[in-house]
């Protein structure tokens, strides 16, 4: 443990005593993504697109380099990157336009029991319009997606299967290869949601040849308010736009508009362009430091943060364990309700989330599989700029609500 | 700090709760949900003669709630329905007796609105 990424993060100078175990709701931002934005504001900004002068020239180009980078690191081409506001919108967007590519006789959705209600409600408006049927693929004990189910469930009727790679409460990392191949079989359409993952390893969409991956940049270390689809440009081009307006037009009269090509006719009006050309710094900030780097360095921590909680009496972890998980780790103390444990960390400056982390389903079903009744539970989550000393300091703080609450 | 919120009466409540119980005999129910945590507490009313003649509440819940469920289920047993109803933040604030911060308050006051709903089902 000998790199010091926290170094990077300003927040934590500003801040010297937080312990922030909540990356996995947002992530903190680098020095460079923050003086990026700082930059573009006080130095470039002009609005994108259409501007015959250098100011605005200039911001467009960076905003599109942005594209280029983004399909670089997914290793996608550049016109299958759409930008949205966050992975929420990519999944409306989907939801909304997806139905064009569906062919006749297939009326089925497949997801998972551990999807973020942001792709699973999209999908509960669909299925109600559309007259589909949800389907959902279950977990085993060990807290994994069951791929037997899996098999059985996904049919020639499925039209889509939608799936998160790394669940935002069990941490736990989806075999997506496997779920393409299945969905492949039964020429039904995939659907990664990437938000838990784009931050902890490599993604190659050709690779995993899913047709749309979805994630969010505040997630990954850039700034809030921008999202990113990537869809497979032969679908693009068949589906009709979702949010229609300024920037997506060929021509237009009256009556009717001429729509552009992909990515263009799914981008509305103004974008974030500030906070797109911020995050191309976060991506680099990520390239530089690298995955192998990144993976290494959060599976030490992770082991160790496990290896703690375990110690810990009366604990229930909700977790598949080191190599099946990223460095997210939910669990409850018997006897002592998730808020009240983020109350008595926060007082020690650690921050935690607790509760149901949109997804209340999936929360149901923890009480089932655990035997014991969970109305939420208490997450850690970590990031690169977390130290061994950070999850000391959680430890101590578990026993001391463990000594408050006398047990 | 934290020792001025996690009180020995609120321990003691959240491990002991008041008035925790399923009424087989009642005339109005309302269940409310925490929409921070997703804890959903439930209450119960034997209303007779405008008052309140029994009171339980059910579902898991922080100990601020709990706490909370317990003392005003005392509170309002033979309090009128228009005493109850006017019943506010500082009530359910004075009761408990410790400091609130702006995060806990759904949990101190989900009773309250549970309580008030159980209320206007009745028809009140």
């Amino acid at each position: 443990m000998k790199d010091n990424f926290k170094k990077d993060f300003p927040i934590f100078a500003n801040l010297p005593k937080l312990v922030y175990l909540d990356s996995a709701a947002t992530s903190q931002r680098p020095k460079v993504v923050i003086d990026a934005l700082k930059n573009f504001y006080e130095k470039e900004n002009a609005n994108i697109h259409r501007g015959i002068y250098t100011l605005s020239e200039e911001a467009t180009k960076n905003y599109e380099l942005v594209r280029e980078k983004i399909a670089d690191f997914i290793n996608a081409d550049t016109d299958e990157i759409i930008f949205t506001k966050n992975a929420t919108e990519g999944f409306n967007l989907l939801s909304n336009t997806i139905k064009e590519l569906i062919p006749n006789g297939k009326n089925e959705i497949v997801l998972t029991d551990m999807e973020h209600h942001s792709n699973l409600l999209p999908w509960q408006n669909f299925a109600k319009r559309y007259n589909f049927k949800l389907k959902f693929i279950p977990l085993t004990k060990n807290y994994e997606l069951d791929y037997d189910k899996a098999k059985e469930i996904i049919n020639k009727k499925t039209a889509i299967i939608s799936f998160t790679f790394v669940s935002n409460v069990l941490g736990t990392i989806n075999d997506a290869n496997k779920l393409i191949l299945l969905a492949n079989a039964q020429n039904a359409l995939t659907i990664i949601d990437a938000s838990q993952a784009i931050q902890h390893f490599k993604i190659n969409v050709k690779k995993l040849n899913c047709d749309f991956l979805v994630f969010s940049s505040h997630k990954m270390m850039g700034p809030t308010g921008v999202g990113v689809l990537y869809g497979k440009k032969k679908l693009l081009e068949k589906m009709p736009p979702f949010l229609v307006g300024g920037g997506t037009i060929d021509s237009v009269d009256y009556e009717n508009a001429v729509y552009l090509e992909p990515p263009r006719k799914f981008e509305a009006g103004t974008p974030n362009f500030a906070e797109v050309i911020a995050l191309g710094n976060s991506i680099d900030y990520l390239k530089h430091i690298s995955f192998d780097k990144i993976q290494k360095y959060e599976a030490e921590l992770f082991e160790y943060a496990l290896e703690k909680l375990h110690k810990i009496k009366n604990i229930k972890i909700y977790n598949p364990g080191k190599n099946k998980s990223a460095p997210v780790i939910s669990f409850n103390i018997q006897d002592i309700h998730p808020h009240d444990i983020a109350h008595i960390l926060n007082d020690k400056n650690i921050a935690i989330r607790a509760g149901h982390h949109c997804c209340m389903p999936l929360i149901k079903k923890l009480g089932i599989l655990g035997a014991c009744k969970v109305s939420g539970v208490c997450r850690a989550s970590l990031s690169i700029y977390n130290t061994k000393e950070d999850l000391d300091k959680l430890i101590a703080a578990l026993k001391k609500a463990q000594e408050i609450f006398g047990k | 700090m934290i020792m001025e919120i996690y009180k020995e009466h609120i321990l003691d409540l959240y491990k002991n709760p008041q008035n925790k119980k399923i009424l087989n005999n009642f005339t109005s129910e309302f269940s409310k949900n925490n929409l921070i945590c997703g804890d959903t507490i439930q209450v119960q009313l034997l209303i007779q003669k405008e008052k309140i003649k029994d009171i339980g509440f059910s579902g898991d819940g922080c100990a601020i709630s709990q706490a909370s469920a317990s003392l005003l289920t005392d509170k309002i047993k033979n309090m009128s329905i228009k005493q109850i109803k006017n019943l506010t933040k500082e009530d359910v604030l004075e009761l408990l007796k410790i400091p609130i911060s702006y995060a806990r308050l759904n949990c101190a006051l989900l009773p309250l609105d549970a309580i008030k709903g159980a209320l206007e089902n009745a028809g009140n």
